[in-house]
């Protein structure tokens, strides 16, 4: 049972290692791929289950007990988002199907996307820190490898300039991997959390916090360590942009949520209330006023990510169960919709071919289907009510007004309104309006593409209708997370 | 000797990143490979430099050697090696698709 834990990350990384031997193969490429991640999407759902049921299941590699050994934690929070990420991966893979050139499939595209699922997965689930460091050089590795994949002129410069931000970030981690290791002597979370717990979160720790989360911002794209975000999520392909979109900032996320609930909780007034509500302030904000200032489809969607990527921080930042449980109630609406609007922009620029919202237009007569998807998703993103980005955005503003953080949940409404103007200039650009695209483009039938899209759609109205039970959920996450002796007495067996 | 460590530690830190600032590609790599290099000595010193027994049964000695840092630096120097490999072959890459090296000159404009 507890063996299964370790499936999210072997089988894609067995199944990636395979492929590479039939590089040249494109179509068994895609059916083995297909079905590993269908695999995978299954094994999640089942653990998702089982940690909902039975707590926190842990699996030790090699049998090495607890604080000495590798150890997997599938926590509810951990095994909600490999589901997530799950999810994603099966759909942007599918789009990858009717979208990829055979040329870019043959030249190692499935191997490099699910060596991407291997990293991401593994960081999600391991309770050892330097192993998270080891996760999140997988995942960088690959996903190198595919913001590169196709090798234009764009994107070699731009992902040169992604490589050698993500290079600095991980020699930071490696230093505040070295910080915590003098100061507590282990490398084990729950055993790191006991430590720190027993000397007190005073000066040197508090460095190291701090140390941690500019880390972690950097990956996440939080203020003001964003700048690198919406140049290269422009250049690579579609399917490619969707996944990075919805699914790499989050796993930064992710893991500030992780530390600052489970090792650095003791100083709430300096790390929680202090800097992260302010940074997750001046994220929503600064991400909100790029993508009303630009004019090209995927740089808006680029630049929404960062601003939302604000209002998970900032449940963090208020730091009470009803808030944190907001956050990841707004990390897994966040992740289906954002992957979904990057995918339907994908399929605006197949027909129009360009991405400059200025050069589109009419698209709402040509092709309704997609008209009314990216309708659906865009005011979910914005957050209007019978939809998941309200009920995901409500708690954590309510409680922001509780704690008394008025500033704050203030900039967080105004963000909203002006996530709703940018979403409805690009409405108003490139669906409404003179049709600009030629004949042959109107007649393109794009039903194969928006398939794989269309189970997200379906998730963002669900997850709104039955807000109630999916908030629950995460508030009974939102609770174990908040209280590290769960996760701690589950790892070290006391 | 861990303070004497940790002054080498910051030189190599600072030259890396007056590499990484630099304008030119190759010298931007190369302030990477610096910068992981820093980071290996700090890994190894902030476990402390003991002088202790090694880490086996049967030496009845006080004090032993930690040897999990060595580890970390083996794992973390491979990682880096990896990373520079790519690093290299793209920059290289880059170098002949645009037929520049300076990265003023690979700013790239904002309406293309």
């Amino acid at each position: 049972m507890s063996n299964l834990i370790f499936m999210p990350i072997i089988v894609p990384f067995f199944i990636g290692a395979l492929l590479m031997l039939f590089a040249k193969r494109h179509r068994l490429q895609r059916i083995i791929s297909g079905a590993a991640s269908i695999v995978v999407l299954a094994i999640s759902i089942y653990l998702a289950a089982a940690a909902f049921q039975n707590g926190v299941i842990t699996a030790e590699a090699g049998d090495w007990a607890a604080p000495f050994g590798i150890v997997l934690v599938a926590d509810s929070f951990a095994t909600l988002m490999v589901l997530l990420s799950s999810i994603l991966s099966v759909a942007c893979l599918f789009f990858a199907f009717t979208t990829i050139s055979p040329e870019r499939e043959k030249s190692y595209f499935y191997p490099f996307y699910l060596f991407l699922m291997v990293g991401v997965n593994g960081a999600f689930l391991t309770g050892d820190i330097f192993n998270l460091f080891v996760f999140f050089e997988v995942l960088l590795l690959a996903s190198y490898g595919l913001i590169v994949h196709g090798g234009t002129k764009y994107q070699l410069r731009e992902s040169f300039k992604y490589i050698v931000i993500n290079v600095f970030s991980s020699a930071l981690f490696i230093v505040a991997i070295a910080w915590i290791y003098s100061v507590t002597g282990t490398l084990n979370m729950a055993q790191i959390s006991e430590r720190v717990a027993a000397m007190d979160q005073t000066g040197a720790i508090n460095i190291i916090a701090v140390m941690f989360f500019i880390v972690f911002a950097l990956k996440g794209g939080l203020f003001p360590l964003y700048f690198w975000l919406p140049n290269s999520y422009w250049g690579p392909p579609a399917a490619i942009a969707a996944l990075f979109g919805g699914l790499l900032t989050k796993v930064g996320i992710y893991a500030i949520i992780r530390m600052f609930t489970l090792i650095f909780y003791h100083e709430p007034l300096f790390t929680h209330k202090g800097l992260i509500t302010v940074i997750a302030g001046l994220t929503m904000l600064f991400g909100v006023l790029g993508a009303v200032s630009q004019f090209d489809f995927k740089r808006i969607l680029s630049y929404h990510i960062i601003s939302q990527v604000g209002y998970m921080v900032m449940g963090l930042g208020i730091f009470t169960p009803l808030a944190v449980a907001g956050a990841i109630f707004y990390i897994a609406h966040h992740m289906v919709v954002k992957t979904g609007l990057f995918l339907f922009a994908g399929a605006a620029e197949k027909i129009t071919g360009t991405s400059d919202i200025k050069q589109m237009g009419g698209l709402f007569k040509t092709h309704p289907a997609l008209a009314w998807m990216f309708f659906i998703t865009a005011i979910s993103l914005a957050g209007i009510p019978p939809l998941s980005g309200f009920f995901s955005k409500f708690p954590i503003i309510l409680s922001g007004f509780q704690e008394g953080q008025h500033i704050i949940s203030a900039v967080a409404l105004l963000v909203g309104l002006l996530t709703l103007i940018s979403m409805m200039k690009i409405f108003g650009y490139a669906f409404w309006g003179e049709q600009k695209h030629g004949e042959a483009a109107a007649k393109l039938s794009i039903g194969k593409m928006l398939l794989p899209a269309a189970p997200l759609v379906v998730l963002t109205i669900v997850m709104g209708i039955v807000a109630e039970p999916v908030f629950n959920y995460s508030l009974q996450i939102a609770e174990q997370i908040m209280d590290p002796s769960i996760y701690i007495e589950s790892v070290l067996k006391e | 000797m861990e303070i004497a460590m940790s002054i080498v530690i910051g030189i190599v830190f600072s030259v890396a990143v007056y590499m990484l600032l630099s304008r030119n590609i190759i010298r931007v790599v190369l302030g990477t490979l610096i910068l992981s290099h820093g980071n290996h000595l700090l890994l190894i010193t902030m476990s402390g430099l003991q002088r202790g027994a090694p880490p086996l049964l049967n030496f009845n000695e006080e004090s032993y050697t930690d040897p999990l840092p060595q580890a970390l630096v083996l794992t973390a120097i491979v990682i880096a090696f990896g990373v520079t490999a790519f690093l290299i072959v793209l920059v290289y890459r880059m170098y002949k698709e645009h037929e520049l090296d300076d990265l003023e000159d690979l700013r790239g404009s904002i309406d293309e």
